[in-house]
């Protein structure tokens, strides 16, 4: 365990800058989803055999576990130990020198983790370890898996919420990792600010999109006839 | 002018404490916060009642000494000032004022409003200064340095050691305080030399206090008399960095 503060600080802003990193590949990935089926479906599932096959990304792969779970468990090392080491007071207005997402990053993570246990379940589990249904080119069919998913409004709110927490958990975290690792001149840290909301926004929307979009592709000829536009 | 007050009454930092109600009237818009415990002090003595305990010094925002939280704000409503320099023209006639000590687990009670703030002396005894020979002041002109660092340096230095970074952050974190010291002595180059070395020992010494983990929500800022500014936090965190990599 370790014990310094600042030091379990860049424990948290390494493991939570890579894990940035990792969604932009993961992003960029998943807007092949976004083509027309014929061709979504072949390239999509190419590319998720060859990611699975592939030996670097199963290094990265193991990054990515001891990442998610080493910034999980130092979020709860250090959320409990702020809650004894801060006051509380019987009338509190503190609220008003902060963003509410800076006071939330743990009750914001948290969401994100429930979320990551569902979409491993979703996807990750379904593709390794069950015989799932195969495409006509012989390969594991996870664009269909992904349809059929998002065609469940449910999980459609599901993910787009998620998405929302983390929006807001990046808009604090890229800022605050960056801070920890000590970039101090003015001119950086604005340029750091403005980048980091920008990133924040895009990567959150990004991801969010897609759930809908795939949802409404498939539901459009109802949802045009409720809309009476048919 | 009428004014309702809650103020925190504790007899000892074991005893448990409590708030108790006071209504005082007839006062100045214009005396300042202290002054109106003054009066009720001198109330509190009439009635041969034990007067409330707060800390004050200079009472011209200097000191450091006076901070409270009123009304769930350090040092009260307004940003930028000390307790002492805040009057009852800010509150409106009738107003009810809660006030309590400043919070955190390394900051116990003493008695009532009074806090003991002597984890902060620790962390600078631990670092906080240059090594170098005292004598007389040497020649100004033989160390160099442009207008823009000594600036800078100075507004770091403004640091009065009041203690509302940490009332307010809600991780009770001494961030703000320590890295006010060790960046306005990294600026400069006289401490500059030893900048590795008191960032490690500050920082442990903050740790073995007990303060919280800064977790950049910049509440501090917001809140500190002095605006000391939160890319001292960064700076701390970049000597930190470097005597992690290149050794203190
Ligand atoms: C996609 C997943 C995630 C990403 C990209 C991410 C990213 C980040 C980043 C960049 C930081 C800033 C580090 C710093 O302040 O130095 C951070 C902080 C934090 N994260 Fe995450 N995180 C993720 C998931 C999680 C999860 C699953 C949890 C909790 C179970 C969590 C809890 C926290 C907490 C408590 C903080 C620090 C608090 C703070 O500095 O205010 N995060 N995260
Ligand atoms: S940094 Fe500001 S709020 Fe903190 S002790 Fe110094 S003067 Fe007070
Ligand atoms: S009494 Fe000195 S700063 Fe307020």
């Amino acid at each position: 365990m370790i014990k310094l503060t600042l030091l379990r600080k860049l424990l948290m802003a390494l493991t939570g800058l890579f894990l940035c990193l990792f969604l932009v590949i993961h992003l960029l990935g998943n807007l092949q989803l976004f083509l027309p089926k014929e061709i979504a479906q072949e390239q999509f599932n190419a590319y998720s055999q060859a990611l699975s096959g592939n030996l670097f990304i199963k290094v990265v792969a193991i990054g990515l576990y001891v990442s998610i779970l080493a910034h999980a468990i130092y979020a709860v090392v250090i959320t409990i130990y702020n809650r004894k080491s801060g006051g509380k007071y019987a009338v509190d207005e503190r609220k008003v020198a902060s963003p509410w997402y800076s006071r939330s990053m743990g009750l914001l993570g948290t969401v994100i983790f429930v979320f990551i246990v569902i979409h491993f379940q979703n996807f990750w589990y379904y593709y390794k370890f069950t015989d799932m249904p195969l495409d006509p080119w012989g390969r594991k069919d996870l664009y269909s898996a992904v349809v059929n998913l998002f065609g469940n409004v449910w999980y459609v709110v599901i993910y787009v919420v998620s998405m929302v927490a983390m929006g807001y958990h990046l808009l604090h975290g890229v800022a605050s990792a960056v801070r920890t690792l000590g970039v101090y001149h003015q001119k950086y840290v604005r340029v750091v600010n403005v980048a980091g909301v920008v990133y924040s926004v895009v990567i959150s929307a990004g991801f969010a999109i897609i759930p809908i979009y795939v949802y409404l592709v498939q539901h459009q000829e109802r949802l045009l006839t409720l809309l009476q536009l048919k | 002018m009428k004014l309702k007050l809650n103020i925190w009454r504790q007899e000892s930092a074991t005893a448990k404490g409590a708030f108790k109600t006071y209504t005082l009237e007839n006062l100045e818009k214009d005396m300042s916060f202290l002054e109106m415990l003054d009066v009720l002090n001198e109330q509190l003595v009439t009635k041969g009642e034990r007067p409330v305990v707060f800390d004050h010094d200079c009472r011209e925002g200097i000191c450091g000494t006076c901070g409270v939280m009123i009304n769930g704000r350090a040092h009260g409503p307004i940003g930028g000032i000390t307790t002492c320099q805040l009057h009852l023209r800010s509150f409106n006639d009738g107003d009810e004022i809660t006030v309590e000590p400043f919070r955190a687990s390394t900051f116990p009670i003493i008695k009532d409003l009074k806090i003991n703030r002597s984890a902060f002396d620790r962390i600078i005894s631990a670092g906080g200064y240059i090594s170098a020979s005292t004598g007389s002041a040497p020649e100004a002109n033989s160390i160099l340095i442009t207008h823009d660092v000594a600036e800078s340096a100075f507004d770091s230095a403004a640091c009065i050691g009041c203690g509302a970074c940490v009332a307010t952050c809600k991780n009770g974190s001494a961030a703000l305080f320590t890295s006010a010291k060790i960046s306005h002595l990294a600026k400069l180059p006289q401490g500059r030399a030893e900048a590795r070395i008191r960032v490690v020992k500050m920082v442990e010494q903050m740790d073995k206090e007990g303060f919280g983990h800064c977790t950049n929500t910049e509440a501090c800022e917001a809140e500190c008399p002095m605006g000391v500014s939160v890319l001292n936090i960064a700076q701390m965190n970049w000597e930190y960095n470097k005597a992690l990599l290149l050794g203190a």
